[in-house]
Parts: structure tokens; C-alpha cells; sequence
């Protein structure tokens, strides 16, 4: 199986596909660096050359923000909202959606598991 | 949707002006303002601010990082105090 940038290792599938493995390339970015690399985006992943795959990293670290670094990133734009303690960064502190989603129902991505509270409206329908 | 940069940033014109005699006078005085939608510009770095939320005037003290955002950011319009409480009413 080929390797590219360390330690992603996308398996048998068309090299568009494969290459969507890595966190940060999605459609657009995986066809652009087939077409910008000069590799055939149906070839499966394992009949890709080593040369294809070097022209393919060093164009993913030139142009491209993906896998930990971009990681790292993310974590820093939302560590400054919370720093600057903005309405965005107290609703990354409590762990509430940011952007203005309801609260009263659904918003469990956020919120996790429900707690159910007992008394409240609904619980004996649970039972 | 964002806005167009065609318009520039929304500034509150007296806000700003405000602000700009400051900076000539070289005073930061607290400057209270209702204007929560006025955009943060590099001006106001280091000035202190004393947005509405409705019902006070929240200090805020404008730092480098908080430019491009708005003024009412800083300046939360609700408590949220916790729910239940001991034992709860009955």
C-alpha cells in the first residue's frame, strides 16, 4: 500500500478517492493534484509509481494545508476566540453550538449524550 | 452572507470620531456606546469600551486580536445562571 506524507496510507480505490483519505482533501483538492501531479485519477492507489506519489506529496506540502498542521490551525483559530473571550468563544468553552442553532431541542453534537432531567415534561412518557 | 467589501467595514461614524479625537488628544477615556454592530478597526486598539447589552454598560477593552470582530460580541446579552438549584420548587 502506498504511503504518502508519513503516515497516511490510502488503500486500493481510484487515486481521487484514496487521496480523500488524507484529513483536509476533499473532491476539489484531490482532482486538482491529479490533474496538477499528471496522474491518471482512475488508476487505483497501489499502481501508483514512486514518483507519482513524491510529485503528489511535494505539491500537498507546497500548496496545500492538510493533515496535522491544518489540525493545528483549527485549534488555534478557536483557542484566540476563546482567548478574546467573544460570544464564538464562550460558546466554544461551554461547548454549545456556535452559530446560532436552537438549544432547546437537538444541538446534541455539541451537547453530547442527553441528561435527563427528572420532573421535567416527558420524562414518564419515557418509562 | 458577508458584507461587501465595496462598503468597507461598518463603523459607527460617531464612535469613530470619537475615537480618532481621542487618538489626537492621546486620551483613552471609557468611551460608552450602544453601537453593539460597530466592526472593531486597528484605531481602537488599546481604548476601553462601554457596550450596552441591554441593560448595562459591559466594559470592554479592545486588544489587537479583536479587530474584524464586532463590539456586542464582547458584551453578552444573556445569563445563563444553571437549571434546578437544591432540591428545586415543588
Amino acid at each position: 500500500m502506498p504511503r504518502l506524507l508519513g503516515v497516511d496510507i490510502p488503500n486500493d480505490r481510484p487515486t481521487v478517492i484514496a487521496l480523500q483519505y488524507l484529513y483536509g482533501v476533499g473532491p476539489k483538492i484531490a482532482r486538482d493534484l491529479c490533474h496538477k501531479a499528471g496522474v491518471n485519477p482512475q488508476a487505483r492507489a497501489k499502481e501508483l509509481r514512486e514518483d507519482e506519489l513524491a510529485r503528489m506529496a511535494a505539491l500537498l506540502d507546497k500548496d496545500y494545508v492538510v493533515e496535522g498542521q491544518l489540525r493545528r490551525q483549527i485549534n488555534q483559530n478557536i483557542l484566540r476566540l476563546r482567548d478574546i473571550a467573544c460570544y464564538r468563544g464562550i460558546r466554544h468553552r461551554r461547548g454549545l453550538p456556535v452559530r446560532g442553532q436552537r438549544t432547546r431541542t437537538n444541538a446534541r453534537t455539541r451537547k453530547g449524550p442527553k441528561k435527563t432531567v427528572a420532573g421535567k415534561k416527558g420524562v414518564k412518557d419515557l418509562r | 452572507m458577508s458584507r461587501s467589501l465595496k462598503k468597507g467595514p461598518y463603523v459607527h461614524p460617531k464612535v469613530y470620531a470619537k475615537v480618532e479625537k481621542m487618538n489626537m488628544l492621546g486620551v483613552k477615556d471609557p468611551i460608552k456606546t450602544w453601537a453593539r454592530a460597530c466592526t472593531i478597526v486597528p484605531e481602537f486598539v488599546g481604548h476601553t469600551f462601554m457596550v450596552h447589552n441591554g441593560k448595562i454598560h459591559v466594559k470592554v477593552f479592545v486588544t489587537e486580536e479583536m479587530v474584524g470582530h464586532r463590539l456586542g460580541e464582547f458584551s453578552p446579552t444573556r445569563t445563563f445562571r444553571g437549571h434546578g438549584g437544591k432540591g428545586g420548587k415543588k
